[in-house]
């Protein structure tokens, strides 16, 4: 690994994007060199406030600073032009999720950026948690024996009544639960517990909004043969924020666990340290390795310095791919063409 | 500020370790009487000074001490704002200018109409800080408040932006319109206290997490301890159990031995820990030792 600075730039200053230049802006091996939105207000803020070099063109910021990398946080809609303009020119891509919007683009991204080995990753940010990634530690290891079920589940206050619409609310802009919401429970799901082959009786329900689905029910079933329920709902008020949950069930244990904490039980004692038979309780303090910066999250930090850390060793194989969000694209379509 | 501040998270289900203990914590605390009576009972401790953040809710406990202003005549407020939570799902949904549009104040004030639109046309954001921060203590009128924090959310993303000079912006502004001094809460402690430096925020007050397995404490254990020994700030030390993972007696024992820390700031639902944690404080924190600001 080389000490060098990687020349980064950003597209896209919605919430995901601004949150994402602070943590890039504060990398120590991440220089950001331009700064690209369409937003009057908040590229105004920038231009009067900060130190950022700001474009209302992407190309132009581009063709202009020559970074080596890009991060991408627009609409979904606009995810594959720009991506594909960055790979053309050689340029590493980091792309807020969902990864696009149909899977022929997809997949054309995947060629582009695996012919010429760039380094490619999408926001699944999930991938980065400490408890997930000890639950998918323990399922690799076997620790649950033959796994047969499972719940993924998801729940969020999003929207909570009806209002006037946004591009959140327009489904051929990427808004809506399945995009928004389930992709992440999807790509978790598909990191821990391998690739779903077919959905079921899945419902895309509408609740508040008009034109798109609020929730996402549908029964998963894995290559492996394994099957099991996703629960998705953003229209759901009781929580404060989004909480992802998955449950797993095997013949030696049962695991259930969130961002912050994961239970397993164990019906006899299992051949890893510091678990024992029966209930064992692991926390996020337990599971979390520091970052050098903190904003809402270590894991949006650890995946940034993860595509720092892939661009500086030219690790074109990562833990979140293009490559893997195509396969998230792929079940998220299979639930769009369910037919109702 | 005192000694002991006494914190609000287990009023909003906002748990580290664990949504269900969240849930529990949202069905104990649904009446606002529960919170007032954990409130009395912190009081009763001699914990005189409330560190919240500017949820809905607060409006009515704020309501609760107007209307009885003898029993909490030593009582103060903290307040904590924004309640990021509110604006992050209406950003989700609506888009940053239709949620400066949704919670600009356009229905009670015809003057902050007029200073709100015009901020927002005219783009000047400092002035538009300060209509939010205005907007967010509208409930707290009439209740003392010495010191007025920015959550971490919103410094630590100033902070990751470089745009330093709002921290001075809302310094100069709550001393000037709410004789408050400026608090910053932060999970990069030692970043922050470089940026408000630079900007001439002196002897600043940060809140931070502390805590001996460096829990949320960004550069580590070591850095923090170092820049507590050798910069001027009053530090409020939070998450010193790093959401239950520490022992109260090793946790308390461990802060209270730091130099520059100014408060100990947690939050506890019954009179039994309340107690304990106070008691703790006291025995590991000496009076002659105790840095009274």
């Amino acid at each position: 690994m080389t000490d060098r600075k990687v020349k980064i730039a950003i597209i896209g200053l919605g919430k995901m994007g601004i949150s994402h230049l602070a943590i890039l802006n504060a990398h120590p091996a991440l220089e950001v060199v331009g700064v690209c939105d369409t937003s009057g207000i908040v590229m105004e803020a920038l231009k009067q406030h900060s130190a950022f070099e700001c474009f209302a063109d992407y190309k132009k910021m581009v063709d202009k600073v020559r970074p080596e990398a890009v991060l991408i946080a627009t609409p979904t809609k606009l995810h594959f032009e720009m991506a594909r303009f960055a790979l053309e020119r050689g340029l590493h891509v980091f792309m807020e999720k969902p990864f696009t919007l149909n899977m022929s683009q997809g997949e054309e991204l995947v060629r582009l950026a695996e012919a010429r080995n760039l380094v490619t990753q999408v926001g699944y940010h999930n991938r980065f948690i400490g408890v997930f990634n000890e639950v998918k530690r323990l399922v690799d290891l076997g620790a649950l024996g033959d796994v047969y079920h499972f719940v993924a589940e998801s729940y969020g206050p999003v929207v909570t009544r009806k209002k006037e619409d946004t591009w959140r609310s327009n489904p051929s802009e990427g808004g809506g639960c399945l995009l928004d919401y389930t992709s992440h429970v999807v790509d978790l799901l598909q990191f821990v517990l391998g690739r779903v082959d077919k959905v079921d009786g899945s419902t895309l329900k509408k609740i508040y909004s008009s034109s798109v689905e609020d929730a996402v029910y549908s029964t998963l079933h894995l290559d492996s043969g394994i099957s099991g329920f996703l629960s998705v709902n953003w229209s759901d008020e009781t929580y404060r924020k989004m909480s992802t949950q998955l449950t797993i069930i095997g013949m030696s244990g049962k695991l259930v666990a969130d961002a912050q904490e994961m239970k397993v039980y164990f019906k006899t004692a299992p051949a890893i340290a510091g678990y024992e038979k029966g209930w064992n309780v692991k926390y996020i303090t337990d599971l979390t390795p520091g970052v050098d910066f903190y904003l809402r999250g270590e894991e949006y930090s650890a995946q940034i310095d993860y595509f720092a850390r892939c661009i500086q060793n030219r690790n074109a194989h990562g833990i979140s791919t293009f490559r893997s969000a195509l396969e998230t694209d792929r079940v998220l379509n299979l639930l769009r063409t369910y037919p109702q | 500020m005192e000694r002991i501040l006494f914190g609000d998270n287990q009023f909003f289900a906002v748990n580290h370790l664990s949504d269900e203990k969240s849930r529990a914590q949202a069905v104990r605390f649904k009446d606002d009487s529960a919170i007032i009576k954990v409130l009395d009972t912190a009081i009763d401790c001699d914990i005189n000074t409330f560190m919240c953040t500017t949820h809905d809710r607060i409006a009515n406990i704020c309501d609760h001490i107007r209307r009885n202003p003898n029993q909490y005549a030593n009582f103060q407020i903290y307040p904590c704002m924004p309640y990021a939570h509110k604006y992050a799902n209406a950003v989700t949904e609506l888009g940053i200018m239709g949620t400066l549009k949704e919670y600009m104040p356009s229905s009670n004030l015809l003057g902050t109409l007029a200073k709100g639109g015009l901020a927002v046309f005219k783009k000047d954001f400092i002035s538009i800080m300060e209509i939010l921060v205005d907007t967010e203590m509208k409930m707290f009128k009439g209740v003392r408040t010495d010191v007025i924090f920015i959550q971490n959310v919103i410094t630590d993303l100033i902070l990751g932006l470089g745009m330093y000079d709002f921290f001075r912006a809302f310094s100069d502004y709550v001393k000037k319109k709410y004789n408050a001094e400026a608090g910053f809460i932060t999970m990069n402690l030692p970043m922050l206290h470089q940026a408000l430096e630079k900007v001439g925020v002196e002897n600043p007050i940060i809140c931070a997490s502390i805590n001996k397995v460096g829990f949320r404490m960004t550069g580590g254990v070591e850095l923090y301890e170092r820049t507590l020994r050798e910069k001027q700030m009053r530090v409020i030390a939070m998450q010193v159990f790093a959401a239950g993972a520490i022992p109260p007696k090793e946790a308390l024992e461990y802060v209270c031995n730091l130099p520059h820390i100014s408060s100990i700031l947690f939050g506890a639902s019954s009179r039994s820990h309340i107690e304990q944690n106070r008691d703790l404080i006291n025995q590991y924190w000496k009076k002659d030792e105790a840095v009274l600001v």
